[in-house]
């Protein structure tokens, strides 16, 4: 394969729809519907406790360092209310976009739209961008969320880990939205009669941040900033050190998420902030299955898929060497072992899938 | 003109639940709700290719399972994101434990 290009509009997309790579039929591991039904259950008990201790904690935290403030000893109360407010905002995003969180629509949206916030992602915009990124997932010029491109851009995953490349392109999103223009590329994935809702949304948000930045230029201090807008810089590092496991490093242009997407046992407090998106290959290839029934799911399907990655660092023991390698020779990617026991990919999809020929070949 | 077209027993569908039935090349789903009604609608999300009968339903909703978009399946009308388009509904009835949808 040549140089891979990432454009929505650019040669690989078309590509990607002439040789049936877009909307394409995935790998499915069997589940009896009787089994599947179960684990689809919605129920608001889980996420109900988990979003007030996520909002509850943020506010106790958010009350402390203002307390605190300008103390240093405010500082361990700032990061612990970013990573707050910039991951388990992502992941809550996320979750309540698939509407699986709660089992009350309401909640949900309500949810969806704090988390929104607090990651900079316009609501609309981006819950159609993940619907995309759900039927083409790492298809080349399909795919609007691929994190980690080839070759790798290792300075703007480091830089990212700061929310430094992500605020820099919110912001001009949200200018450019508030300003009226939905672009071009925004409109390969959002259907006409939503993108006024892009703009609405911008506006209100673009709203609040000059009321945050009017507030601190009046009171002569950055702490507005501290609590509103700022924790997507300096708390985001957990959830951009999670998500790059999802699929980095793994396979692109195959219609199977066990060889392009990463589960990783993780610590519970990692799973909290997460929201048990470890279970990385379980939620693609099930997405109506809630976040608190993915273990379940887990448990009911491994045998059908790679060994999990025992831990953060064991994902990025294995990650790491192959975005060093791909600097060299961008089709290089990791290759996922099945177990003995599960349904193979079908070989013959490798035949018209070149970048998987050659790295399968070395 | 009315053609009526057996998809199933009664007994087929759970209560809360639907099945997938395959006619002359085009797929259907078939509903039980909870109150025991039986309804049907074209099989296929009409965002993207999906096979509703993999989805889950939910008192009058069905939800695809690619993309979690909503239904109701009684009027086929899309509940919002990201489904816009409403789904195609058919009329039904059952007799002696069968359930038939009219195709015409």
């Amino acid at each position: 394969m040549g140089k891979r290009n990432y454009s929505l509009i650019g040669p690989d997309a078309r590509r990607a729809v002439e040789t049936g790579l877009a909307s394409a039929e995935w790998y499915h591991t069997d589940v009896p519907r009787k089994e599947m039904k179960a684990l689809m259950k919605r129920s608001d008990g889980p996420a109900i406790r988990d979003t007030i201790v996520w909002l509850g904690s943020m506010a106790a935290l958010a009350g402390v360092a203002v307390w605190l403030w300008p103390s240093a000893w405010s500082i361990p109360f700032f990061l612990a209310y970013g990573v707050l407010y910039g991951s388990a905002g992502d992941s809550r995003w996320h979750e309540c976009g698939h509407g699986t969180a709660f089992k009350t629509r309401w909640m949900n949206d309500a949810v969806y739209q704090i988390a929104s916030f607090f990651m900079m992602r316009n609501p609309v915009t981006w819950r159609w961008s993940h619907a995309r990124h759900h039927t083409d997932t790492i298809i080349v010029g399909r795919d609007p969320e691929i994190a980690v491109m080839r070759p790798p851009d290792l300075l703007r995953l480091i830089l990212n880990f700061f929310g430094i490349i992500d605020l820099w392109h919110a912001t001009i999103d949200m200018l450019r939205n508030a300003a009226g223009v939905v672009s071009a590329e925004e409109k390969t994935f959002i259907p006409e009669q939503e993108q006024p809702k892009v703009v609405r949304i911008a506006r209100i948000w673009l709203a609040i941040y000059a009321a945050t930045a009017a507030t601190a230029v009046y009171t002569g201090s950055i702490l507005p900033f501290l609590l509103i807008g700022g924790p997507r810089l300096y708390g985001a590092w957990h959830h951009v050190m999670t998500g790059l496991l999802q699929h980095g490093g793994l396979a692109d242009n195959v219609t199977d998420h066990r060889l392009n997407s990463r589960t990783v046992y993780m610590n519970p407090i990692s799973r909290f902030i997460y929201w048990n998106m470890n279970y990385h290959v379980e939620h693609h290839m099930f997405p109506m299955v809630p976040y608190h029934a993915l273990p379940r799911l887990h448990e009911l399907i491994k045998h059908d898929l790679p060994a999990p990655n025992t831990s953060i660092l064991d994902g990025y023991r294995e990650m790491i060497p192959a975005f060093l390698r791909q600097l060299r020779y961008e089709d290089y990617f990791i290759k996922r072992a099945l177990p003995p026991t599960a349904k193979p990919y079908r070989a013959e999809f490798h035949e018209v899938a070149p970048q998987a020929a050659a790295a399968a070949a070395e | 003109m009315a053609r009526w077209v057996e998809a199933c027993g009664v007994e087929d569908v759970d209560e809360e639940d639907l099945i997938r039935f395959d006619h002359e090349g085009r797929t259907y789903a078939i509903y039980r709700s909870p109150d025991d009604e039986f309804y049907a609608t074209d099989g296929i999300c009409t965002h993207e290719h999906a096979f509703l009968s993999d989805g889950l339903v939910m008192d009058y909703i069905i939800e695809c399972p690619k993309h979690n978009g909503r239904f109701d399946y009684r009027t086929g009308e899309a509940k919002g994101a990201p489904v816009c388009v409403n789904l195609r509904t058919y009329p039904v009835k059952v007799e002696d434990g069968r359930v038939f949808i009219d195709l015409g």
